[in-house]
């Protein structure tokens, strides 16, 4: 466990792409199987462990140890694996043992609900701090790394001399604790056959747009297509076998019968899951919400297939029937996946259609109006970019339109976590509303980041100042018509809510600026975030 | 038991330092006095500016490095384990294990013994005397590392890490941060005692304080300034370069290819502290007690009464306060808790 341990602890902080894949390849070569296999998936996100609830994990701190220690602890490390990590003592006699991950796992993934408590003490006893954090993150689901699986992949590919798109191509089909592909790597035995033809493939991503990345480019050299507000997918039948992927390669195929059932062409192709009628059908795209009751189901009943029909997008093709096309030019594939979807059932696929646009103002004005309120922006792909697995900057990009944007008025403020333990950083915000004959503040949500470490500052002064009254962490802070302070709050969607007093609920919001130069009375008012999910409503059901 | 003289009339915190009335001298003064004792070389101890200055040998050669000739009027060396009547107070000067030189102070009159530790650590140290624990009716402890959460893993293996970094990334060089006093020279013994007898390049800073170690049978291998003489910079490809975590920031470091950043601190415990300061393989390496060994302290000695100086007060004085160990923080200013 050790070896792993130190391995993570390496991985996060190595900031070179070179030298992470090199710590890697050393660790696949230096660790023997199962283990190696083992902290591969936990790397790439495959490991299925026990999870562990951090209050079992404060519990078990809190039998060896002073309340108020942990309590000081925790406020100053921010994070609760690496505080118990940290502070826990383990009996003098355990020190020096080094269990492996794999018989960790083992253990884990063997022992039934009442022994855990015993199990997850023991283990955190022979576990030396490393491990112990390492086991931590593994168990609460913490661990983030900054390595990608595709990363993780390139760093098998140096180990074993082989090329990276082998390894993409059969890791869907393999699992942990990957041993036949380490014998491979090593020259042992050959490749691994794929036992099933219509496995994932990774799906290529695109990058932001961001200030002067269009400048040197040639709006001629790109075709412009809009993106959907649905989910991701990959679409295959081949051999026999058909498979919905989301885009990170789940399995998604028994909740959406009605598309598999549909599906009668062979290949491999890439698009975006909608909920409700295809274009070519004359019935209208429903949103994100509607598509959200036929997500994460075990069984669907036909009631819900009648309500909430499921259709397909398609947005390129990878195979065309056997055939690989992903080292085609977009516009060359396209060709091939109109053709495809030309003949396929017209209720349940359509062709995502191509934007025209002669100039970036062009589209920066589309991009920011677009003609369906289920579009959250346009994506640019250049027209000879082969399908290439990952996210590489260059050949694709996303423009969303812009996100919501309110002037409010900051109302409480609480103690953040970690190295934000000193500030008060996480604040609520409010709108003004009629009260009967008064105008109040009514708060319509949280943020705790957009701002930069100097706007904290600020915040946290004004906050210090500015307290009238608190409640345990929560200071409540100086809001009137004529004193307070106002940040503009950027948003990527709103809801309707009966769980908020104010009746709405912002998805994502941050604060974007600070509003030194407003005072709170001229803060948004709730009516007008009311007329937001109103305009988008009425976009959608006409 | 406390007869006679409360602890607080002989010594008590003021914005100077700790300040002895009957004996009339300050402990680590942090503004220029008349009469100063010193415990240790470390900038936030051993100012320059004052009139008298107690101090073992080496903690006064090197103020006389780092300040000049200049840098008090009269020296006292203060020998270990001898005792000294200053204005009818006796005080004594004990190993505290921190630094070379680097020393407790045990201030006595009418049967109250006050000790003042300073700085100091409990593991062995290749570049200085080891800790000495001294009965006394108050211990004044330092809290740098005064939380639960430090617990400093073993030394060598730390230094293992750099070595195992140096086999596996032959071709960049290894930039390690490490205080000028003290922490620069122990990384130097526990590589040369971890088997690497490479050369290894100092910052101008380190110069003189690893000429002095030298001269005090501290033994540090082949060291060469870290300057560029030809134009060659593939000299420094798997060499391990050694500078103040100041120097890091400047033209200095950048005069490296590819260095992997390396920091030797107590600090590097938590990983928060090793990402903000964009450290790529932390050693954790202190020269302060880690919780385990400051408990072991206080535990060992059984002072009537703990007082806690800099760092992390509050930690330290609750779990006195759990054991029925009266304590409370002195609140001095002008330490450096972060210093490491
Ligand atoms: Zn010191
Ligand atoms: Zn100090």
């Amino acid at each position: 466990m050790r070896a792993f341990a130190e391995l993570l602890d390496r991985l996060v902080l190595t900031p070179q792409r070179n030298a992470k894949i090199k710590l890697l390849a050393d660790y696949f070569r230096d660790t023997p199987d199962p283990d190696r296999g083992y902290a591969l998936a936990a790397i790439a996100g495959t490991l299925s462990i026990a999870a562990v609830k951090p209050a079992l994990l404060r519990d078990l701190t809190l039998e060896r140890m002073d309340e108020v220690l942990f309590r000081y602890s925790y406020d100053y490390v921010g994070d609760l694996a690496e505080t118990i990590s940290l502070v826990w003592e383990a009996p003098a006699d355990l020190e020096g043992e080094d269990p492996s991950l794999s018989s960790v796992l083992h253990r884990l993934n063997t022992t039934g609900k009442a022994q855990i408590r015993t199990l997850v003490r023991d283990l955190l006893d022979c576990l030396e701090t490393s491990s112990r954090y390492a086991f931590l993150k593994l168990v609460t689901g913490g661990l983030r790394i900054g390595v990608s699986a595709r990363l993780a992949k390139q760093a098998l590919a140096d180990f074993g001399g082989q090329d990276v798109s082998d390894i993409e191509t059969l890791w869907h089909g393999i699992a942990p604790p990957y041993e036949e592909l380490f014998a491979w790597l090593e020259g042992r035995t050959p490749k691994p056959a794929l036992s099933m033809p219509a496995v994932f493939h990774t799906v290529m991503l695109a990058t932001p747009v961001q200030e002067g990345d269009l400048d040197a480019l040639e709006p001629k050299d790109f075709a412009a297509e809009w993106k959907w507000d649905g989910i991701r997918i990959q679409l295959a039948n081949l051999g026999g076998v058909r498979r919905l992927y989301s885009r990170s390669g789940d399995d998604i195929s028994g909740t959406f019968p009605d598309i598999l059932d549909a599906l009668d062409f062979e290949g491999v192709i890439d698009g975006e899951l909608l909920v409700g009628g295809t274009a070519r059908s004359n019935r209208m795209t429903r949103t994100f919400y509607d598509l959200q009751q036929r997500l994460n189901r075990k069984t669907v009943s036909p009631k819900m297939l009648e309500d909430y029909p499921a259709f397909i997008r398609a947005y390129d093709i990878l195979f065309d029937g056997p055939e690989d096309v992903r080292s085609e030019g977009f516009i060359d594939r396209r060709a091939r996946l109109s053709e495809k979807i030309e003949a396929a059932d017209h209720t349940r696929f359509d062709l995502s259609p191509l934007v025209a646009f002669t100039s970036w103002e062009d589209l920066d004005r589309l991009r920011s109006e677009p003609p369906d309120p289920v579009i959250e922006g346009i994506m640019l792909k250049k027209l000879d970019s082969p399908y290439t697995p990952g996210r590489a900057k260059g050949p694709w990009f996303k423009w969303k339109r812009n996100p919501y944007n309110i002037d409010a008025v900051l109302m409480y403020a609480q103690r953040g976590h970690g190295k934000r333990s000193s500030y008060y950083s996480d604040f609520t915000f409010g709108v003004w509303t009629k009260d009967g004959p008064n105008e109040i503040l009514v708060p319509v949500g949280k943020a705790y980041f957009g701002f930069t470490d100097a706007e904290l500052q600020v915040l946290d002064k004004f906050v210090r100042n500015n307290t009238i009254e608190r409640f345990g962490p929560v200071r409540s802070i100086r809001a009137q018509a004529d004193f307070g302070f106002v940040v503009e709050v950027a948003f990527e969607g709103i809801n309707r809510s009966s769980r908020h007093k104010s009746g709405v609920a912002m998805r994502f919001p941050r604060i974007a600026r600070l509003r030194e130069d407003k005072i709170p009375a001229e803060a948004d008012r709730l009516d007008t975030l009311l007329a937001m999910i109103s305009a988008d409503e009425a976009a959608t059901t006409e | 038991m406390f007869w006679g003289m409360k602890p607080d009339a002989l010594l008590y915190p003021t914005p100077k330092g700790l300040y002895c009335a009957p004996g009339d001298f300050y402990v680590d003064p942090v503004h220029p006095v008349e009469r100063a004792l010193i415990t240790h070389g470390h900038a936030d101890h051993a100012r320059s500016g004052h009139t008298a200055v107690m101090a073992t040998r080496q903690t006064l050669d090197i103020m006389r490095i780092r300040y000049g000739e200049q840098f008090c009027v009269s020296e006292h060396v203060a020998e270990l384990r001898q005792t000294t009547v200053i204005n009818g107070v006796t005080v004594s000067f004990y190993p505290a294990g921190h630094v070379l030189g680097s020393a407790q102070i045990a201030i006595e009159k009418d049967g109250m013994r006050i000790v003042v530790s300073g700085d100091y650590k409990r593991r062995a140290d290749p570049t200085c005397l080891p800790f000495e624990p001294v009965k006394c009716d108050v211990f004044i402890t330092e809290a740098t590392f005064g939380l639960p959460v430090f617990h400093h893993p073993d030394d060598r293996a730390e230094i293992g890490k750099l070595i195992t970094s140096l086999k596996q990334f032959p071709e960049r060089s290894h930039l390690v941060g490490a205080y000028a006093l003290g922490k620069a020279q122990r990384v130097i013994a526990l590589l040369r005692e971890g088997g690497h007898d490479a050369p290894i390049y100092i910052h101008g800073a380190l110069t003189k304080l690893c000429d002095y170690y030298e001269t005090q049978g501290i033994a540090l291998g082949d060291l060469r300034p870290a300057t560029l003489t030809g134009k060659d910079k593939s000299m420094f490809a798997g060499a391990v370069i050694i500078g103040p975590p100041s120097a890091f920031a400047d033209k200095w470091a950048r005069r490296f290819i590819d260095p992997v950043s390396i920091f030797a601190s107590g600090w590097m415990m938590v990983r928060q502290r090793a990402k903000q300061r964009g450290v790529e393989l932390p050693i954790i390496l202190s020269d302060h007690c880690d919780w385990p060994e400051l408990l072991a302290t206080i535990s060992e000695i059984q002072p009537g009464e703990v007082w806690v100086t800099h760092g992390r007060e509050e930690a330290l004085v609750r779990w006195c306060a759990l054991q029925g160990i009266a304590a409370r923080p002195l609140h001095l200013v002008g330490y450096d808790d972060e210093g490491e």
